[in-house]
């Protein structure tokens, strides 16, 4: 196991930090216009010949590391894993502004459930110089919302979800965080895991620039035999969650639609007073 | 939880961090044979890893068949960090469940609603669950009064995330989850002033105010009133879909509505396909007009 450089070569004594450097664990998912089915036989989502973006969330993570890379000095890295169609969102990442990037691109990995998927990223930043590593709170397509969690146990630092602002300060980290009544204060240590919500911030747009830079940047790419995980620990052979069956719920009868022409809302009111709530 | 876990076998709780005096007995009311409880600061005061290690020793202790969570973001983070520390499997967003010998099968809505999905854990000892709000009817069950205290995480390694301060951020008005009408907006609303037009239709038929993920991630309103697979799951008599297209991510937190009702200016908008009564107009001109009919109504 490599240790995180950067984290250790930093002066614990001023605890100043010379540079910040951030991974982002982020998703390409089938962009945010297609209509996602499920294969009635490998039972995943279809995700192939379907257009594939940057998730919006993880987007949302990429430009909080930048930000704190920007302010503190140190370099963004992204880490996907997906299969050739994760391209797309890697490069739209590079050209934001991320120095390099990591793509874990191996068959043996397809139908990983959340822990399979925790195990190799977790590898994988291990091979990266870290202080922090940035998720997004969950993917826009699947929402499970606990790869970053797992994530953070298999490399030993302190999760935080649910960020909606983040500051750092020598290596003391300092987030707000999103709670069911309105925000809490929490103070961690760095290196440490942050997941952020998707309203942290407004992601900026690649501008020509980045798009022509992105282009030289290095991408990374791991087997799960590189990351030392055995096919019996990731893709659908390790995974513990077995999907049974896929449905289509009884659909809602689709009631009455009106296109309004001056009286609209009147005929809300007649609806309601059909109903008798009125 | 309690009712459909005391239904499906012997159900026990555990308590965590501080709590109010009656916390043991509402457990034990609805249905916990027994409760682990430890009312230490500790959990309150610090993040998700001194309740992973209690609740991981427990498990390894009593090795239950199932162990419930609720949808909360605790409940989410201490999932998350069990699966890991135990190596287990988890499935989130659990909607219901059955137990068959050992076995674990648990429906899901995947994709939002568009799928229901039944999943299985295929990992030996606990299977670790994430319930969705309101899956399950709450029964009272009383138990008799069974407590064991157990001692609190005090390694220092698991103070790591220090909880500085909670900030509670006022609301007016009925709670989103007990309101018999929500009247939610999305992006159509266009902006943080167009919610008082919402606030003034839930003032006139006494009910609360929500909003999809597009509205809040815009930062017009706080993460409070989101309804949705993230967010809030709400079940009113009637439910107002003002300018939300119904991604699958909303849908999947108030379909269950009794009635919905939808002003989009979209035809195609999936939320049409969901609804009992829609509008295809100008949501702005729509609502007012709904707004002064309720009160020419409710005068006459």
């Amino acid at each position: 196991m490599k240790a995180p450089l950067s984290y250790l070569n930093r002066s614990s004594d001023s605890g100043e930090i010379e540079t910040l450097n951030v991974v982002v664990c982020g998703k390409v998912i089938p962009a945010s216009t297609v209509i996602i089915e499920l294969d009635a036989n490998t039972k995943r989502m279809v995700r192939k010949g379907v257009p594939h973006e940057l998730d919006p969330a993880a987007a949302s993570a990429v430009e909080e590391g930048l930000r704190l890379t920007e302010k503190h000095g140190g370099a963004v890295t992204l880490i996907t894993m997906g299969t050739s169609d994760a391209t797309i969102g890697i490069r739209n990442a590079l050209a934001m502004g991320a120095a390099s990037a990591v793509h874990i691109l191996d068959d043996a990995v397809a139908g990983s459930d959340t822990l399979g998927t925790a195990k190799l990223l977790a590898a994988a930043i291990k091979k990266q110089e870290f202080d922090l590593v940035l998720c997004a709170t969950e993917s826009s397509d699947s929402y499970s919302g606990i790869v970053p969690g797992q994530i953070a146990h298999f490399l030993g630092v302190p999760p935080v979800t649910f960020a909606k602002e983040i500051s750092v300060d020598g290596n003391k980290i300092t987030i707000k965080r999103q709670s069911e009544t309105g925000y809490d204060v929490v103070e961690s240590t760095l290196p440490a895991l942050v997941a952020c919500s998707s309203g942290i911030n407004e992601p900026r747009y690649p501008q020509l620039k980045g798009i022509m830079g992105a282009k030289k940047k290095e991408i990374k790419v791991y087997t799960a035999a590189d990351l030392g995980l055995s096919p019996d620990q990731v893709g659908e052979k390790g995974a513990r969650e077995k999907v049974l069956t896929i449905g289509r719920p009884a659909k809602r009868q689709a009631g009455k639609a009106v296109t309004d022409e001056g009286e609209g809302g009147k005929q809300i009111a007649d609806f309601l007073a059909e109903i008798k709530v009125i | 939880m309690l009712a459909k876990a005391s239904e499906a076998g012997t159900a026990e709780a555990i308590l965590l961090g501080p709590a109010p005096d009656d916390a043991v007995q509402t457990l034990a009311k609805h249905g916990a044979s027994k409760i682990y409880h430890s009312a230490d600061a500790v959990y309150r005061d610090y993040l998700t890893l001194p309740a992973a290690e209690t609740v991981a020793g427990l498990i390894q202790k009593h090795n239950p068949a199932v162990m419930l969570f609720a949808s909360s973001y605790a409940g989410r983070d201490l999932v998350a960090n069990l699966s890991a520390r135990l190596d287990c499997g988890a499935i989130t967003d659990v909607g219901d469940f059955q137990l068959k010998d050992g076995s674990v099968e648990a429906s899901i809505p995947a994709l939002g609603a568009s799928y229901q999905n039944t999943s299985t854990l295929v990992n030996k000892g606990t299977k670790l669950l994430v319930v969705r709000p309101k899956s399950f009817e709450p029964k009272i069950n009383e138990q008799p009064l069974s407590v064991e205290e157990i001692p609190a995480a005090s390694s220092e390694g698991l103070r790591k995330v220090h909880m500085k301060e909670r900030v509670v951020v006022k609301r007016e008005g009925p709670s989103l989850e007990g309101a018999k009408v929500v009247i939610s907006g999305g992006r159509g609303l266009k902006g943080e002033e167009q919610f008082a037009i919402l606030k003034e239709l839930a003032d006139v038929l006494g009910g609360a105010v929500g909003a999809s993920r597009a509205a809040v991630d815009a930062g017009w309103v706080p993460y409070a009133m989101q309804i949705g697979q993230t967010g809030k799951t709400v079940k009113p008599d009637i439910y107002f879909a003002v300018g939300i297209s119904g991604a699958v991510q909303h849908l999947s937190g108030m379909k269950t509505s009794k009635y919905i009702i939808t002003i989009n200016k979209d035809p195609d908008a999936p939320i049409f396909q969901y609804s009992d009564f829609g509008v295809v107009g100008d949501l702005f001109k729509v609502v007012p007009q709904l707004i002064e009919e309720l009160k020419k109504r409710k005068g006459a």
